[in-house]
């Protein structure tokens, strides 16, 4: 191995060993504030060593990985997010009693998954990314064992993950036996050569294949866990799945499917649009008839992977420019709603802050914390001045280009059903403020955001409306990515 | 820059009128006022402004233009302009504006930095879409305007106004969605012929598409524009946004953002699918007609005083929609005409509504009866603005209906017939409002003070642009002919090479 390749490994290796530095401390001594710094400088070292391996990109490292643009920039947002989760889990896990510190370790583990997930160009490294990512995230989501709800979530997760992962692993056989590769690359070209066209096997196999991505993504008919994980689990580890997990998921989805270029199968489209469309409608529908903050979110993002998924179907440029877009989009909009949830609760309170009544009358109380929380559901809602906005406008332009009109209508009847549950929850925070806050929370609501937490928002807030207003600096960013990409 | 000023003003406006309320409550008003009488400065010095020759593709006035590149990759600029028509729906936006916030001035009460700060962004919103000659940039402020607005009915309205806040929004964002498909349809249809991405107006202008493509695209601008007008079949939203908004609101509502559907209906649909628009005309028209007809009878049946003038509002845009498809000079001039009439009475209409409402805490006009003795000076203004609204000869609303009859009887003898019917049912209507409310036996004994200075300023200011509209509306027809004259343009010559082909 050169020290090339090194270089271009750099972000995994880095990721790496603040794991194991992290780890020894804790092993060495027990303080939060010391291993929340340590891994917000292993993310931060991971990020900036991104800038070297760019220097070396686009570099394929073994069969199984490679460090091009399209790595490197969502890697690029893989670190963000985790930074920011790590930045609101320590408000989160502050003054708590018990042990806080092995969520850190958890979460660069988890990190470590995604990366290599998005590193990706054979399915042995997709595998291992993916069993990588989901157990750390199993026993981050069962992190407080002294509560009921996280272990039942926990449990959901591991059965879900399982499950995909044997999905996963019989379509991968089933592609290998017929092909004989799993590189992604060697795929499109054995398959572009037409031998393979109609045979049931290799068609089962992506089929296989595909089901068990969808099920990570949540996407409908393989949402069903979805709403009891990102209830139960603890508000910040409900952001980080909702955004490093889905996101490096959808990123590889579209890796493989532009090398192996499964859009020349029609079957493959057309259930996709299927999937699309349901999950469109039915996450807004299921959506409407929440109660529960967290809840309602699940299904908001059961429905943005619809959304996505209509850009990727478009294939293409403009594909993977839609989709980069508004998965920076969402991992903003979502990891600033969630932090706003993470704000207004604490690991030692009975509950997270996850009713809607908990929100009733949050404008007049602490106007900026509303005003974000409000940005952010207009965000998701679609409306300009926001990511949201230009994310949606990009997946209807990659999706108008290639004609795909069911999906289309049915991207722009969704939105329209989401409008409802996201003002909902603006409503109850511009109504009257209840005389009495709801049990428990009425300290947390009183009393003052962490600092933290408050520069996480703000960060997030502002990004949300610059690079809604000016987006042109990401959009070269993704723009060239795409084109070492093609 | 002009014109970005005049954005950026209200803009700046709204947030210092929102710091304000933490320093002193009552200041928040006067930033306001200062603000929108700033914009309306600068509004009319752009009417003033000699129209100068800017080189864009479409014939035209254009006194202004700003265009700056957005987001290079898809072709889109930060591209403002105005032409007559432009610079007319500006002033009558902010002229309506300076009302809202005068109506508004002891009705709100309650968070009133945050109240102003929403009329003034809302306001903000409507003259971007006014002057924006980007297709994106036009969705951008269309949708834009909508979030303050839905903020002033949800959190200022009466007892209904969270059910009306959510029908508006999702209303007017739904069907925008629709639009928005549109213009991107549009857009790669303009790259397939040209390889050039572009949301630029002018630009789009002129693009060559199949019949079947051009149908479905007008129709998804139309769906917005006929939502936001409000068009017939989509006008529910209407009578309850309109009633359950707070008056200064509904002014801004009825008065200015209503136009902006109109608006879209004269600058996109009709020059930018010229042959798909005159393929639909008979079906527009028809539906202007019958919504003349149906808000008539319905604002008639009614016994709530500003659900009554909000049905008498879809009536009278029925009259737009009549006239921007019957496309001649004289239809669109009564068009435009009965646009900027129909802005001021109606605006007007909905203050003395407004100030009837917080005096007696009803709208229920049979509880009324006989308020000319209490109140004769809002009796008088109730009077003025009831006969302007059924079109009495010598007042603005007169012109524009009489200009649109006029123009459509040229295109559609019997539509026509039918639309005249409308001033007799107008009659009916505004009569009933002035019989039920200020006539009669007194129902109750109603203590209330009369229209207070502020009111009447504003009441004698509007009469005053009412009168002069309709007696001498020259310098409106005039600034209004130069612009349809350029947007006729491009009409013409696609249909004169239709013709060849």
């Amino acid at each position: 191995m050169s020290a090339a390749d090194l270089t271009a490994l750099l972000p995994i290796i880095m990721l790496t060993a603040f794991t194991v530095v992290v780890m020894l401390t804790i092993a060495v001594r027990r303080n939060h504030w010391v291993t929340a710094a340590l891994t917000l400088t292993g993310l931060a070292a991971a990020f900036a060593s991104l800038a070297a391996s760019a220097s070396v990109a686009p570099r394929g490292v073994t069969p199984l990985l490679v460090a091009d643009g399209y790595a490197l920039f969502y890697s690029a947002l893989i670190l963000a997010a985790a930074f920011v989760v790590t930045v609101l889990l320590y408000g989160y896990l502050e003054d708590s009693d018990g042990q806080q510190e092995e969520m850190y370790l958890l979460l660069l583990t988890a990190t470590l998954g995604a990366v290599v997930l998005v590193y990706s160009r054979h399915f042995a490294s997709f595998f291992l990314g993916m069993e990588v990512l989901s157990v750390s995230l199993f026993a981050m989501i069962g992190y407080p064992l002294d509560k009921k709800a996280p272990l039942e979530a926990a449990l959901k997760y591991l059965v879900l993950a399982g499950v995909a992962s044997a999905f996963l692993l019989f379509g991968m056989a089933l592609v290998y036996n017929q092909v004989g590769t799993l590189a992604f690359a060697h795929l499109g070209s054995m398959l572009q050569s037409g031998r393979y066209a109609g045979s049931p096997y290799l068609l089962a196999g992506v089929a296989l294949v595909v089901v068990g991505i969808a099920f990570k993504l949540s996407v409908v008919p393989f949402h069903l866990w979805t709403p009891d994980v990102y209830e139960g689990a603890p508000a910040p580890v409900t952001a980080y799945l909702s955004t490093v997990s889905k996101g490096a998921m959808f990123a590889l989805l579209l890796r493989y499917f532009m090398q192996a270029d499964v859009y020349r199968s029609h079957h493959v489209m057309v259930a996709f649009s299927v999937l699309a469309i349901a999950s469109m409608l039915i996450g807004n529908l299921l959506a409407l008839l929440q109660n529960n903050v967290k809840r309602l979110l699940a299904y908001s993002s059961i429905a943005h992977m619809g959304y996505l998924l209509v850009a990727f179907m478009a294939g293409g440029t403009l594909a993977v420019v839609a989709v980069s877009y508004y998965l920076a989009a969402y991992f903003v909009m979502t990891l600033g709603a969630f932090g706003v949830v993470t704000v207004l609760s604490r690991r030692d309170r009975q509950r997270d802050a996850d009713h809607i009544a908990d929100y009733q009358g949050l404008f007049w109380q602490r106007p900026v914390l509303a005003g974000v929380f409000t940005l952010m559901l207009l965000s998701l809602a679609g409306i300009p001045l926001t990511m949201g906005f230009l994310g949606k406008f990009y997946a209807l332009a990659a999706g108008v280009q290639h004609a795909l009109w069911a999906p289309v209508i049915a991207l722009a009847v969704g939105s329209i059903m989401g409008l409802f549950y996201y003002l909902r929850l603006i409503v109850a925070m511009f109504r009257t403020a209840p005389e009495q806050a709801p049990a428990g929370l009425a300290l947390v609501r009183s009393s003052p955001v962490p600092v933290t937490g408050a520069l996480a928002l703000t960060g997030l807030a502002v990004a949300l409306v610059w690079l809604g207003i000016y987006p042109s600096a990401l959009l070269d960013v993704i723009h060239s990515t795409a084109a070492a990409f093609m | 820059m002009i014109l970005l000023w005049l954005i950026l003003v209200l803009l700046i406006g709204g947030v210092l009128a929102w710091l304000a309320d933490y320093w002193y409550t009552p200041l928040c008003r006067w930033v306001s006022v200062a603000t929108l009488a700033v914009d309306l400065w600068l509004g009319l010095r752009l009417w003033t402004l000699s129209p100068t020759n800017l080189a864009l593709a479409a014939n035209g006035p254009w006194v202004a233009r700003l265009d700056w590149s957005w987001i290079p990759s898809f072709g889109i600029h930060f591209h403002l302009a105005a032409d007559g028509l432009s610079v007319l729906m500006v002033v009558l936006t902010l002229a309506l504006g300076l009302a809202a916030v005068a109506a508004s001035w002891t009705e709100i009460r309650e968070r009133v930095g945050f109240f102003h700060f929403n009329l003034l962004w809302s306001l903000a919103g409507t003259l971007g879409v006014f002057l924006a000659f980007d297709l994106f940039l036009f969705f951008f402020f269309w949708e834009i305007m909508l979030v303050p607005m839905y903020f002033l009915i949800a959190v200022w309205g009466d007892q209904r106004r969270i059910y009306a806040a959510v029908k508006f929004f999702l209303f007017t964002q739904g069907s925008g969605l629709f639009m928005l498909i549109a213009i991107l349809g549009l857009v790669f249809v303009h790259h397939q012929a040209t390889g050039v991405y572009t949301f630029d107006y002018f630009q789009l202008l002129g693009t060559h598409m199949a019949p079947r493509v051009a149908m479905w695209l007008m129709l998804g601008f139309f769906l917005a524009f006929a939502v936001k007008l409000p068009s017939l079949p989509f006008h529910t939203w209407l009578p309850d946004a309109y009633t359950a908004a707070p008056t200064g609101a509904t002014v801004i509502l009825a008065g200015a953002m209503a136009k902006t559907g109109a608006y879209g209906l004269i600058r996109f649909v009709v020059p930018l699918f010229p042959e798909a628009a005159h393929r639909f005309a008979p079906v527009a028209m028809a539906l202007g007609v019958a919504g003349i007809l149906y808000g008539a009878m319905l604002a008639f049946a009614q016994t709530d005083m500003k659900r009554l003038v909000a049905y008498s509002s879809i009536s009278h845009l029925g009259f737009v929609l009549l006239g921007v498809f019957a496309w001649n000079l004289l239809a669109l001039q009564g068009a435009v005409m009965q646009m900027i009439a129909h802005g001021f009475t109606a605006g007007a209409l909905f203050i003395v509504v407004g100030a009837i409402e917080e005096r007696l805490h009803t709208r229920d006009m049979g509880r009324m009866g006989d308020l000319w003795t209490r109140m004769p000076r809002m009796g008088a203004v109730g009077l003025f603005f009831a006969l302007a609204s059924l079109g009495l000869p010598g007042l603005a609303n007169f012109v524009g209906e009489f200009l649109v009859l006029l123009g459509a009887y040229r295109v559609d003898v019997t539509l026509t017939a039918f639309a005249a019917v409308g001033l007799v049912t107008a009659t009916a209507y505004a009569l009933i409002l002035v019989q039920k409310v200020f006539h009669g036996q007194p129902r109750e004994q109603w203590q209330v003070p009369d229209l207070g200075r502020r009111h009447m300023t504003v009441m004698l200011a509007i009469i005053a642009i009412v009168v002069w509209l309709g007696v001498y509306p020259n310098p409106v027809l005039d600034t209004a002919q130069v612009a349809i004259a350029g947007l006729r343009q491009p009409v013409a010559t696609v249909s004169s090479s239709g013709h060849k082909s």
